[in-house]
C-alpha cells in the first residue's frame, strides 16, 4: 500500500537491461563510491528476479563492488537463499507490520511469517543486515508493536541498526500519475514527539536506532 | 615580525612568495572546532554594508558613482566603512559602494553605464575623452577588419573584451606583505637596467612596460599613506600581512575594471603570519578570525561601474574576486591551514555570498577534515566551486597557483593571462549545415563549404563541413584576439598588477567555446536519428524534423559523449595552428558565464531538437533534462573531455535536491566529499555545487527581500540569486535538479 517507487511495481513493465551494461554503469561509478557506496537493487521486489542477481551480484563482486538487496523479504527460494548467503553484502530488510492482520491490510497479501523466515535465513549466513520500518501514527507506530518487533529481533546479531521512516504523503502524486487510489489518504504524519516515543522504545533493543 | 622565526630560503634572494611558503606552512589536519563567530567590531561593519546594499539594489543597482574622477591607484582620499571599526583598511573610492568610472577600456561604456542611471561625466572628463584620449575600444575598431565585425555583430564571437578590460591577470598581490614596495621597485628597475637592445619592437615595449610598472608601485606607497600605512616596507604581524595583502589588490581593483580580477591564493600565506602572532601569544583566534572576515567583507564590497547590456553575458553584477583554496605541494604535503578555514567560515559569519569566489583545489590527499567541511559549507551555502588539483598541479606543472575569473589555471606571479570570451561553436555547426551561411541572416560568413543537397541529413557530409566552419571562424577568432590585446597592452596596460608579476611572464590566450552539449546531441542526432532539415525560400534551414531515438549527452554514454570531447579537441586545434601576439600559449575553456541564455537567443534551431532562441547549456553541461540517468551518469560524460585540450577550463554546473545527497548531514557531507573525490578521479576539472530545492529558487522569486543573500552557482561563478533578470532566474529554474545519484 505504500511503497517509495510505485512505477516499479508491475511486473511486466519496465526496461530490460544488459547485466554487462549494469555492470559497465556500476563500474564507471566506482570512483564515486567512497567508503560507503555500492550498488543496491530495490523494487518493486529485486527478489523476484533473484536467479538474475546472482550474475549481476557475482560480477559486481569480482569488479569490488559492495552488493545490498533492498527487500520486503517476501520470496524465499533457493535462488533467494543462494543470494543472501554468497553475493549480497547487505541486506535492508523492510519489516511491513508485526501482525498479520495489519500486514495484510498494509500489503494486501499473506506472508508475514515469510519476511521472519527470511530474516532467520540471513541471521544464519552471519552477514549483516539492517532493519527498515516506516512510521505510521496508530498503524505501525503503536508501542505495542514496537515492543513486539524489538522482542522478536533483539537477539539477531547480525542486525547493525534500524532505520525508520516517518511516513510522509509526498509520495501522493506519483500514485495518482500511476491512477491509483492512495489507500493511505488518511493517514497523518507523526508528531516529532511521537517519533521520540518510537525511538526511545526501539533504543532498548537495537544498537542503532536512526531516523531517516 | 620576528624573521628569526622563519626558515630563509630562496625566497630571501629572489622574490619568491611561494618558497616562503613552501618552508613556513603548518597545514592543518584538524576539524572546524576551533573557529569562532564575527566580532562585535565585524558585526556592526557588516550591518552597515548589508543597508548599503540593500540600498544599492533600491537604487537599480547602483548606489552612487563619482563622475568627475577617473579612477586610478592613487585617485581618492581614504575611503571608511566605520573607521573605529575597522581592522583592515580601504575602499576603491572614498565612500562605501561608490563607483568610479575608468575610462581607458572604452569611454563610451562609461557614458552608458552612466546615463542609464541619469547621469553623466563632468565636462572636463568629457572634453579629454572626447578630444585628446585615445582608449582600448577606439583602438581595437580603428583596426578590426569587417569580417570580424561581422562575425561579432551576428553572434559568432561573442563577449570579446573590445569595450571592456580585459581582466583575467592576477598580480601576485602576497609581495607586497613579504617585501614591502621599496625592494619590489629596486628589483624592477634592475630588470630594466637588463633589457637592452637591439630595440626591436618587443624590447621597446617591454621596457615601457617596466617603466609603468615602476611608476605603479610608487603611486601604491601613496595610496599606503592616505590610509597612514607604510607599504614601502615589509609586513611585522599578522594584521599588516592582510592589511598589505588588500591594499595590492585594492590597487588593482581601483586601476583596472576588468571583467575578473581573481585575488590569487592568499590563505595560507597569511596563515604564516597569523600562526606566528598566535603561537607567541600577540593575538587571540578572535582577532585572527575578525581579519579575515574584514578583508572578505571589504572584497564583498568591490564594485566596477557597468552598463546594462553587460549584464546579459555576465549577470549579478560579479567582480570575479576568485581566491583559491587548498590543494597540495608537489612534495605531497597539503596547502590546508587553519586559514584556509577561516576563509570558508566567513560564509557562516558574514553568511553566504557569491564573492569572493571561494574556489577549493581539490586532490585526494586533501585532509578528510577540510574535505568535509567543504563539504558542509557547499551544502549549507552553495556559495564555493571545486577544481581538480591533482589534475592542474600535474599538467601545468605548478603548485602555486590561483584561479583566473571562474575556472582558469593561473601560477601566481609567472604567468598571466589574454582573457577571450568566447566563440559560438551552435552556430558554427549551423554553418556546416547552410552553405557556410549565418542561419539567422543569410549572410556568408564563410567560403568553401557547398549548400547541402538531398533531405536527410548525411553525417559524414556535415562533420566535413564542420571541420571547414571551425578552421574559418577559429582564423577569425584568432584575428580578433590578436588585435584586441595589442590595443589592450598599448591603451590599458595593468601596470598596477604586472608590477607584482615577473618581468615578461609567461602568457596564456583564453579562448572559449560554447553550446558543446548542442554540438555533440546534435551530431548524435545526424547519425543515430533521421534529420530532415526544413529549408525557407532561400535555402536557409529554419528547423529540422527528427525521426527516431539518439543518445544524449549526459548519460555516459561513448557513443555521444566521443562528440563532445572530439568537437573541444577539433577547435582547439584549430587555435593551436594560428600566431599568436606576444607568442602566448593557446588554451581554451569550455565555459559561458551567463551568456548561455544570450548565446541561445542568438542562435536558429540545432538538429538536436532544440528550438530557435532557446538558452544553452551552461558551459560543457549536457542539455537541461535530457541527463536522465542521474547525477553520476551526467558528471561522467563531462568528465570525458580532455583536459590536455581545453586548458583554460571546463565548467560544470551541478545543482542537486539536499534529499538526494543522504538524509542526515553527515551523509551528505560523507556523500558530496565521495562525489567529488569520484569526480575528480575520472580526470573531471570544475564542479559547482548547488544543493537546493527548486522550491525554494520560486519562492526567492516571488519574495526577493526574504533571500538577500540567497547565493546560487552559475557557471563558474556565484551570483546573488535575486539580482539575476527574471529571464536568468527562469533558466537556472529549468536546469537539471538531480534527484537521485
Amino acid at each position: 500500500m505504500y511503497c517509495h517507487n510505485p512505477d516499479s511495481i508491475d511486473t511486466h513493465g519496465g526496461e530490460e537491461h544488459e547485466i554487462e551494461d549494469l555492470v559497465r554503469r556500476a563500474v564507471n561509478m566506482k570512483s564515486y563510491f567512497g567508503k560507503h557506496g555500492g550498488v543496491t537493487v530495490s523494487g518493486g521486489e529485486p527478489l523476484l528476479q533473484s536467479k538474475e542477481l546472482i550474475h549481476f551480484f557475482k560480477r559486481l563482486k569480482e569488479e569490488g563492488i559492495h552488493t545490498n538487496v533492498d527487500t520486503n523479504g517476501r520470496v524465499l527460494n533457493h535462488f533467494t537463499e543462494e543470494l543472501l548467503d554468497n553475493y549480497a553484502d547487505l541486506v535492508m530488510l523492510d519489516i511491513k507490520h508485526m501482525t498479520e492482520e495489519g500486514y495484510q491490510k498494509l500489503v494486501g497479501a499473506k506472508n508475514k511469517e515469510t519476511t521472519f523466515r527470511f530474516a532467520a535465513h540471513r541471521e544464519a549466513s552471519g552477514k549483516k543486515m539492517w532493519l527498515r520500518y516506516v512510521l505510521i501514527p496508530e498503524i505501525t507506530n503503536k508501542p505495542e508493536l514496537l515492543h513486539a518487533m524489538g522482542e522478536h529481533f533483539k537477539n539477531y546479531k547480525t542486525i547493525e541498526k534500524i532505520e525508520l521512516q516517518p511516513y510522509h504523503k509526498l509520495g501522493i502524486h506519483k500514485w495518482e500519475a500511476l491512477g491509483w487510489r492512495y489507500e493511505l489518504e488518511n493517514a497523518r504524519e507523526n508528531t516529532p514527539e511521537e517519533i521520540d516515543a518510537a525511538v526511545a522504545i526501539l533504543d532498548n533493543y537495537f544498537k542503532e536506532v536512526k531516523v531517516n | 615580525m620576528k624573521v628569526i622565526d622563519l626558515k630563509t630560503g630562496l625566497w630571501n634572494k629572489e622574490i619568491n612568495v611561494r618558497d616562503f611558503v613552501v618552508n613556513n606552512i603548518t597545514p592543518y589536519y584538524g576539524n572546524h572546532d576551533f573557529l569562532v563567530g564575527p566580532s562585535e567590531k565585524t558585526q556592526k561593519l557588516w550591518d552597515i554594508c548589508k543597508a548599503a546594499t540593500k540600498e544599492e539594489r533600491l537604487n537599480n543597482g547602483v548606489r552612487s558613482v563619482d563622475t568627475e574622477t577617473i579612477s586610478g591607484v592613487n585617485s581618492f582620499e581614504a575611503g571608511y566603512i566605520d573607521k573605529e571599526n575597522e581592522t583592515i583598511v580601504g575602499l576603491q573610492t572614498n565612500e562605501l559602494l561608490k563607483r568610479a568610472m575608468k575610462p581607458f577600456g572604452g569611454y563610451k561604456v562609461v557614458q552608458k553605464a552612466l546615463s542609464e542611471h541619469g547621469l553623466a561625466p563632468s565636462d572636463s572628463v568629457n572634453e579629454l575623452f572626447t578630444k585628446y584620449v585615445k582608449t582600448h575600444n577606439d583602438g581595437v575598431f580603428s583596426a578590426y577588419t569587417s569580417e570580424i565585425k561581422k562575425f561579432r555583430s551576428l553572434g559568432f564571437l561573442t563577449g570579446l573584451p573590445d569595450n571592456y578590460a580585459r581582466g583575467r591577470v592576477i598580480g601576485d598581490y602576497r609581495r607586497i606583505a613579504l617585501y614591502g614596495i621599496e625592494k619590489l621597485i629596486e628589483n624592477k628597475k634592475a630588470d630594466l637596467e637588463k633589457i637592452t637592445g637591439p630595440m626591436s619592437d618587443a624590447v621597446i615595449r617591454l621596457r615601457e612596460e617596466v617603466a609603468e610598472q615602476i611608476g605603479a608601485l610608487k603611486d601604491m606607497i601613496e595610496m599606503g599613506k592616505a590610509y597612514g600605512l607604510d607599504l614601502s616596507r615589509p609586513v611585522e604581524n599578522a594584521q599588516e600581512a592582510v592589511q598589505w595583502t588588500y591594499m595590492a589588490y585594492l590597487a588593482a581593483v581601483k586601476e583596472q575594471d576588468g571583467a575578473a580580477m581573481s585575488l590569487g591564493n592568499v590563505s595560507s600565506f597569511l596563515d604564516i603570519y597569523i600562526t606566528n602572532d598566535l603561537e607567541a601569544g600577540l593575538i587571540t583566534e578572535e582577532e585572527a578570525q575578525e581579519y579575515i572576515d574584514q578583508f572578505v567583507m571589504k572584497l564583498r564590497m568591490v564594485r566596477h561601474l557597468r552598463m546594462e547590456a553587460y549584464d546579459q553575458i555576465f549577470a549579478g553584477d560579479p567582480t570575479w574576486v576568485t581566491e583559491a583554496i587548498g590543494g597540495m605541494f608537489a612534495d605531497g604535503r597539503t596547502k590546508v591551514t587553519k586559514t584556509s578555514f577561516r576563509f570558508l567560515h566567513t560564509l557562516y559569519n558574514l553568511g553566504p555570498s557569491p564573492e569572493p569566489n571561494i574556489t577549493i583545489l581539490w586532490s585526494y590527499g586533501l585532509p578528510q577534515n577540510f574535505k568535509n567541511y567543504c563539504a558542509k559549507v557547499s551544502i549549507d551555502t552553495s556559495s564555493i566551486q571545486f577544481e581538480n588539483d591533482e589534475l592542474m598541479r600535474t599538467t601545468r606543472d605548478s603548485d602555486d597557483y590561483g584561479i583566473a575569473c571562474c575556472v582558469s589555471f593561473q601560477e601566481i606571479g609567472k604567468q598571466i593571462q589574454f582573457f577571450g570570451a568566447r566563440t559560438n561553436l551552435a552556430k558554427t555547426l549551423l554553418l556546416a549545415i547552410n552553405g557556410g551561411r549565418c542561419e539567422n541572416t543569410g549572410t556568408q560568413m564563410v567560403e568553401g563549404i557547398a549548400p547541402l543537397e538531398g533531405d536527410v541529413l548525411d553525417f559524414d557530409t556535415v562533420m566535413d563541413n564542420f571541420k571547414i566552419a571551425m578552421t574559418e571562424v577559429a582564423r577569425v577568432y584568432n584575428d580578433s584576439m590578436n588585435i584586441i590585446h595589442y590595443m589592450h597592452d598599448k591603451y590599458y596596460y595593468e601596470k598596477a598588477q604586472m608590477a607584482l608579476i615577473d618581468t615578461n611572464p609567461a602568457i596564456n590566450i583564453a579562448y572559449g567555446i560554447a553550446g558543446l552539449s548542442i554540438v555533440a546531441d546534435s551530431l548524435s542526432a545526424i547519425k543515430y536519428a533521421k534529420v530532415t532539415p526544413i529549408r525557407n525560400e532561400e535555402g536557409l534551414t529554419v528547423d529540422f524534423k527528427i525521426e527516431g531515438e539518439f543518445p544524449k549527452y549526459g548519460n555516459d554514454d561513448d557513443r555521444v559523449d566521443i562528440f563532445a570531447k572530439n568537437a573541444v579537441a577539433d577547435f582547439n586545434n584549430e587555435l593551436k595552428k594560428l600566431p599568436v601576439y606576444k607568442d602566448a600559449a593557446v588554451t581554451m575553456s569550455v565555459l559561458t558565464i551567463t551568456s548561455n541564455v544570450v548565446y541561445g537567443k542568438k542562435t536558429g534551431a540545432t538538429p538536436d531538437g532544440r528550438e530557435k532562441g532557446v538558452p544553452f547549456a551552461p558551459g560543457a553541461n549536457p542539455m537541461h533534462g535530457r541527463d536522465a540517468n542521474g547525477a553520476i551518469a551526467s558528471l561522467n560524460s563531462v568528465a570525458k573531455i580532455n583536459y590536455e585540450d581545453s586548458q583554460d577550463g571546463i565548467s560544470n554546473t551541478f545543482s542537486i535536491v539536499p534529499k538526494s545527497l543522504g538524509a542526515t548531514e553527515e551523509e551528505r557531507i560523507d556523500n558530496l566529499a565521495a562525489t567529488l573525490d569520484g569526480y575528480f578521479d575520472r580526470g573531471a576539472q570544475h564542479l559547482n555545487v548547488n544543493v537546493l530545492d527548486k522550491e525554494t529558487l520560486l519562492d526567492a522569486m516571488e519574495n526577493p527581500e526574504e533571500y538577500p543573500q540567497l547565493t546560487i552557482r552559475v557557471s563558474g561563478y556565484a551570483v546573488n540569486f535575486i539580482r539575476l533578470t527574471k529571464e536568468q532566474q527562469m533558466e537556472v529554474i529549468t536546469r537539471s535538479f538531480h534527484q537521485s545519484m
